[in-house]
């Protein structure tokens, strides 16, 4: 008698591990094949390990400038691609700053994706008092155009690079929680939650093993989706000089100091802008692959 | 349907009251005293007590917000302390130049996106779809900065057609519909409609797919209706998702203009947040964010009126 419920529950707890495994290859497998995807998915590396391995790479010192051989175009020897305002290699400077770039864009995406799907998931699965608590606090934020509100965080914390994340964060924290609770709430009524229920399961557990698998898809693609906003905005921030301070090399702040240069240099000029631009559509493309992958209707 | 929208403005209360104690908790949440922007360096501590008093900074924070409150709501958003101006003639003035920047990039934004949506969709996975879909995609990946200073680079530097910064010749604040002025305005509107073009292209391109594969258009063209007949039924079924992605794209233009104005010194509502950020003056930074917030609540609540009123199947109960 003892041993029959207690099979029952492996058996539950087992079944949807298997088929999320299944379904993880065959997404695996169509996103591979998907050209666009794949070729994103390279440039972004080869962005990702240049600024990683940039120390290692033999380029100049993105900090030593030089009075007399500032703004030099594009080609010139030596300087492939220029030099800018204070005379510092820009190749250096445009590798080196993917460092600083790449992470203030992508931290506040992982934080709010790990902060939203918490509160979304709770929100979605105890609901009752508590989804109307998260749920209506989070419509308070949405009330915000999401640029007027990292700006306004921002300025009033101050300039620099954690209080950058932070407002990030603050601002992506409600658009997780929105998807993740909306999903949630789909998944709760399904009749696997209603079983692992039946069989003893606590609410954590059921949140952790049943639940998080089948939720955690939709709100990954929509977070890598995120990505993209959250590159513009952080550099956006630096641009600005809410973010990053002089002279660490960093998109968006090497972008406003080379605003004045755009009369004597302006292809120099453009170079960081272009960077932003490489990372967040490829990272927008591959969100729309990796959206269309895990759409096993088509 | 008035009781509809009775509800919806009912609704909006709670959200106006919190969005105000955000905009007024962003000031208390700054690091050091809020006298710090008024007081010289080398102020006497009774003076600074005095200051306190007379902002009321020394009052309970829940006072302090109920005092702001009720002054906000009749108007009252307190003085800036770089110019000393009432906040309030500050914002009104600036939203004035960021609202004419706003419709004219919501014209270029959203014809355009409608136009390339609605081929995309209906030309589904054709070479047609594919150079619209790169379209906007490039529109919504586009730090917009960063094409503002492209598009100075092209037509201000190298061709010499269009002026690089400002609002109007010589400096002057009043707006005016003429050639003399929209020549300021054609950058700094180009480069706010990039994203909004891009997002409305993507909205209709997926409206139409999805309404074409439905079952109705399959029985409409079963009965003998022409394709231009077929169209005009893809276009009634999409008008109210497209106008609520619509309007609210118009209000993060609003909004969100700061970084456009602040590359074209454009002087709207962000290049007045920019400068109340840098000059630390909090109370202009507050009602600027405070109006601004108000503007998007408003907007928000005027499409969802709207599209419950063209919609049929959204429910008014």
């Amino acid at each position: 008698m003892m041993s029959i419920p207690a099979m029952t529950d492996m058996a539950l707890q087992a079944a949807p591990a298997t088929k999320a495994r299944g379904y993880w290859a065959t997404v695996g497998r169509r996103i591979r094949r998907d050209k666009v995807s794949m070729v994103c998915a390279f440039i972004l590396a080869l962005i990702f390990l240049s600024a990683l391995l940039a120390p290692w790479l033999h380029l100049a010192d993105p900090y030593q400038g030089s009075m007399i051989r500032r703004l030099r175009h594009i080609g010139t020897p030596n300087y492939p691609l220029g030099t800018d305002e204070l005379g510092r290699d820009m190749l250096a400077r445009l590798i080196y700053g993917g460092r600083l770039s790449l992470v203030i864009g992508i931290l506040p995406v992982i934080l709010s994706f790990v902060i939203g799907t918490t509160l979304g998931l709770i929100a979605g699965y105890v609901g009752g008092r508590i989804n109307t608590a998260i749920m209506r606090t989070v419509d308070v934020f949405y009330a915000f155009p999401s640029v007027l509100l990292a700006i306004a965080i921002s300025g009033a914390l101050g300039a620099g690079i954690v209080n950058s994340i932070v407002s990030l964060t603050i601002v992506f924290v409600p658009q997780i929680a929105r998807v993740a609770e909306s999903v949630t709430t789909g998944v709760r009524n399904m009749d696997f939650v209603e079983a692992a229920r039946a069989s003893g399961a606590g609410a954590f557990t059921i949140m952790r093993v049943h639940m998080l698998g089948n939720v955690l898809g939709p709100i990954f693609v929509y977070a890598t989706g995120l990505i993209s906003v959250s590159m513009i905005l952080a550099a956006g921030l630096s641009f600005l000089g809410l973010g990053t301070k002089p002279p660490e090399p960093e998109w968006g702040l090497m972008l406003n100091t080379l605003r004045t240069a755009i009369y004597v240099n302006p292809w120099v000029a453009a170079l960081p802008g272009a960077m932003i631009f490489a990372v967040s559509i490829c990272f927008n493309l591959l969100s729309d692959g990796m959206r269309s992958a895990m759409d096993i209707r088509s | 349907m008035l009781v509809y929208i009775a509800r919806r403005i009912v609704y909006v209360i709670p959200i106006v009251i919190s969005v105000a104690l955000v905009c007024f908790l962003l000031v208390h949440i700054t690091p050091g005293d809020p006298l710090v922007a008024v007081l010289p360096a080398d102020a006497s501590q009774e003076l600074a007590q005095q200051l306190r008093v007379a902002y009321g900074f020394d009052r309970p924070l829940p006072v302090q917000f109920a005092l702001w409150l009720w002054r906000a709501v009749h108007g009252d958003l307190g003085n800036s302390i770089a110019t000393g101006r009432p906040v309030l003639s500050e914002v009104t003035r600036a939203v004035g130049n960021t609202v004419t920047l706003a419709l004219a990039a919501a014209s270029i934004g959203f014809t355009l996106g409608l136009l390339l949506g609605l081929i995309a969709g209906y030309f589904r996975d054709t070479w047609v779809d594919k150079v619209a879909s790169s379209i906007a995609i490039a529109g919504v990946s586009l730090p917009h900065y960063w094409l503002g200073m492209v598009l100075v680079i092209i037509f201000s530097v190298q061709l010499s057609w269009l002026p690089a910064v400002g609002a109007g010749p010589g400096g002057s604040g009043q707006w005016a519909w003429d050639w003399e002025h929209i020549r300021y305005l054609i950058l700094p509107a180009i480069t706010t409609a990039a994203i909004p073009m891009g997002i409305v292209t993507r909205t209709v391109r997926a409206l139409t797919g999805d309404i074409l594969s439905q079952d109705f258009v399959e029985a409409l063209r079963a009965k003998g209706l022409r394709e231009t007949g077929v169209f005009r039924h893809v276009i009634k079924n999409a008008a109210p998702t497209a106008l609520a992605v619509m309007g609210l794209q118009l209000g993060y233009m609003l909004g969100g203009s700061i970084l456009i104005e602040t590359v074209f010194s454009w002087p709207g509502s962000g290049f007045l947040l920019n400068s109340a950020i840098f000059q630390r003056d909090l109370p202009l930074l507050q009602g600027t964010i405070l109006v601004l917030a108000l503007f998007f609540v408003f907007l928000n609540l005027v499409v969802d009126i709207a599209q419950a009123s063209i919609d049929p199947r959204i429910k008014r109960g």
